[in-house]
């Protein structure tokens, strides 16, 4: 873990004092420069089981929000058209043409784990699964084919998605609760995030990107990989973590943040407090045994780290302004 | 006496490389007699063993099985442990015995029907529907076995010590050196290489090692083909006739594949589980009892584990833990709000919903029907926020319906607390 840590630490000082890299990318014709927190306004994005119930649903939302859908990958359905949007055969397809680099998924769990190593092998950049309820083996399948390759990126299983607001929005969140400004938010839980989401932008602070990293214990990206991408992201001035019972991503989380001596103010809420222990609370990855994982734990690992961890979940956007308020940010 | 046993290894032996992820207990849990038959059908060795529901069933058992034993084990099946130092509420001390072939008969009779009370059951204890005949063995040497998914390494992990037992917990604070773990290549799955490994760990005393390393494997593709989350056995024991045999077995299996797990999921015992999640179970609802008086329906895990931290922070207790989930039909939402109300225990009920995928008007809707189909006659706190809010504050406005309204979840838990104490 400490390892992990330094490597990441010696990944984001190379970052901070290697800024003429940035410069190569602004000649005409090349590639947009790399979005900072995995998605912006140039990610062109497919969903796969664009035809089914929550596929339908949500690509209409994303399209309303702004967010670039190219298209969508539903098996034998090719060549038809969906919502105004091209259907493929397969992913490989649907990169081919619509020039997508960025997939959604929305596929029932016997099938899940199968759309996301067709968009592994297609090397689109990032894939981004929504649906609970994906097979533990299954997703240790994936999660060890994933750590084979870099070319792309999981975010979830189990869900709610990405957004950056105001520019693309990835997932079932309700744009509307959401508003362009300085704080990361990053966190296992779904719903728990609108309301920090609510509350940050209630505070006028707003959101600068914010990731939901699922409740699977499997899972493709983790805390430690998003604090990497926030500490270094210039309009990200703030950072807010959900973390809940089980596992030790939040302790990850923790090491990170002290090693890397950031002055960013970080806010967290840790769910489960109140969880009995050795039962499984919702979240495949939520479960408090054996003496480990449990909320006392991490806020006690959280606090030493230098975060805020409040007690009330109403209560994180008035912490980050109070914080804020603190170091003079307002 | 086994259960929690690996969790708790895993929270001894630490190092800062090395720390271990804890690991999840599903739902599913089965009785040992039906973990021993899983493990037989799929070539592991288990002692001899008939599960019995009845008086007449240990008579023909005793005739059938065991006709020549001088003893045999009679062990309650109740899905929790603890049971060799329980106590029946009939008065009987013990749920393991080992009695004299001529025995048998009248303490299974004792058992069967009766409530045990253990450590882990609670109070009120767990009924015995059957007992399972097992054979009694000499054992020449106990050791420790489990395969779990280990969070850390991403993939299937073996553990094996060469001293299993109850004191394996001490063991394993004082030598973790002994805690020997394999982990397994998914893709290539378990090599002969990594089963000598773990025999090597396993380090028996008389038991073949090539049939020993040939057990290592069955038990490796029963946890993968069932969809296991953890399996471990304690005593992996040596007979004093060179067989190993796992004596008794842990399984755990993942609740995500029960559609592909259809047989191993048949196997589920509802009269071991509470009677409210036996119900919620059926709606297709993500629902655990607790005792507290404030009933909870909620849309999202990390939001109901929110919800009962912040009504327990303003002095009121939770009754339950409730996901409605992002695709919950009208149906299921009456389908909770009925379970709520039917538990005595609630004095008050707060929905709480920040819609995603839940949609507000879904909620809403089913609030209203629910209400029409139940008395209700506790105080309900509705607090709704996101997809298609408008809608849903029109529908309970429109409904009529006495509720009481919250703005955000401070508030919400508040009027919750104030609505039980007036």
């Amino acid at each position: 873990m400490a390892r992990q840590a330094a490597r990441l630490i010696g990944n984001l000082s190379s970052r901070l004092f290697c800024p003429k890299q940035l410069q190569q990318h602004r000649n005409f014709g090349s590639p947009p420069p790399p979005p900072a927190v995995f998605v912006d306004k140039n990610t062109r994005v497919i969903c796969q089981g664009i035809t089914g119930k929550n596929g339908t649903f949500h690509t209409e939302q994303a399209i309303e929000y702004g967010t670039k859908m190219v298209g969508g990958v539903t098996p034998r359905k090719g060549g038809t058209e969906h919502l105004g949007l091209p259907v493929f055969n397969s992913v490989a397809e649907a990169k081919a043409e619509a020039k997508a680099n960025a997939s959604v998924i929305y596929v029932p769990p016997p099938f899940a784990a199968k759309a996301i190593m067709e968009a592994v092998e297609a090397e689109l950049d990032l894939v981004v699964c929504i649906t609970e309820g994906i097979p533990q083996h299954d997703m240790v399948r994936v999660k060890a084919a994933l750590n084979k390759q870099s070319k792309t990126r999981l975010i979830g299983p189990n869900c709610p998605g990405i957004i950056k607001p105001g520019e693309c929005k990835i997932g079932i969140m309700p744009g509307y609760i959401h508003k362009p400004g300085r704080i990361g938010i990053v966190s296992r839980s779904g719903t728990l995030t609108y309301e920090a989401v609510f509350q940050t932008t209630a505070v006028g602070l707003g959101q600068s990107t914010c990731v939901g990293i699922g409740g699977d214990p499997f899972n493709g990206t983790n805390f430690v990989d998003c604090l990497e991408k926030f500490l270094v992201d210039p309009q990200t001035e703030g950072i807010v973590l959900i973390g809940e019972i089980g596992g030790t991503a939040e302790e990850d989380a923790a090491a990170l943040i002290k090693e890397s001596g950031t002055e960013k103010p970080v806010v967290a809420f840790i769910a489960g407090l109140t969880a009995p222990p050795g039962r499984r609370m919702g979240h495949a990855g939520a479960i408090v045994s054996g003496g480990k994982g449990t909320a006392q734990d991490k806020i006690k690992t959280l606090r030493a780290a230098g975060v805020t961890v409040v007690e009330s979940p109403a209560k994180i956007g008035t912490a980050m302004l109070d914080v804020f308020k603190q170091r003079g940010l307002v | 006496m086994v259960r929690g046993l690996l969790g708790k290894l895993a929270s001894r032996s630490l190092s800062v490389a090395g720390k271990w992820q804890q690991q999840q207990l599903r739902r599913l849990n089965i009785h040992e007699y039906q973990g021993a038959e899983l493990m037989s059908k799929h070539g592991i060795n288990v002692p001899k063993g008939v599960a019995v529901g009845s008086v007449e069933e240990v008579r023909k058992a005793m005739q059938e099985v065991f006709p020549n034993q001088s003893e045999v084990v009679v062990k309650s099946q109740i899905l929790a442990g603890g049971r060799g130092l329980g106590t029946f509420k009939s008065g009987l001390k013990g749920g393991v015995h080992i009695v004299k072939a001529d025995q048998v008969e009248d303490i299974a009779g004792k058992m069967l029907g009766q409530i045990l009370v253990t450590k882990q059951t609670g109070p009120q204890g767990k009924v015995v529907s059957k007992v399972y005949l097992a054979e009694k063995f000499s054992l020449v040497n106990e050791m420790y076995f489990a395969i779990t998914l280990d969070r850390k390494s991403a993939g299937p992990l073996i553990i094996a010590c060469k001293k299993g037992g109850t004191s394996i917990e001490d063991l394993a604070e004082q030598h973790p050196e002994l805690i020997v773990k394999v982990p397994i290549d998914v893709f290539t799955g378990i090599t002969d290489e990594d089963a000598a490994k773990v025999v090597d760990g396993l380090s028996p005393k008389v038991a073949d090692r090539n049939a020993s390393i040939e057990q290592v494997k069955k038990l490796y593709e029963l946890f993968c083909k069932c969809d296991c989350t953890m399996l471990e056995i304690n005593p992996f024991a040596e007979t004093s006739d060179n067989q190993l045999v796992a004596a008794d077995a842990k399984l755990n299996f993942d609740d995500n594949a029960a559609f592909r797990q259809k047989e191993i999921f048949a196997l589920r015992d509802p009269t071991q589980e509470d009677p409210r999640e036996v119900a919620a179970a059926k709606a297709d609802l993500n629902y655990i009892g607790l005792d507290g008086e404030i009933g909870c329906m909620v849309n999202g895990a990390g939001l109901a584990m929110a919800t009962m931290d912040i009504i327990k922070l303003h002095g009121g207790t939770p009754a339950n833990f409730l996901d409605v989930g992002g695709n919950a039909s009208e149906n299921q939402v009456v389908e909770a709000f009925k379970i709520l109300t039917s538990d005595e225990k609630v004095k008050a009920i707060l929905v709480n919903i920040f819609g995603g995928i839940m949609k507000c008007d879904v909620i809403a809707s089913g609030i209203v029907n629910a209400a029409k189909q139940v008395q209700l006659k506790v105080p309900v706190v509705v607090r709704l926020e996101g997809t298609n809010v408008d809608q849903g504050k029109r529908i309970l406005k429109e409904s009529g319906m006495t509720l009481i309204t919250a703005e955000d979840l401070d508030d919400a838990a508040e009027k919750a607390v104030k609505a039980i104490a007036s």
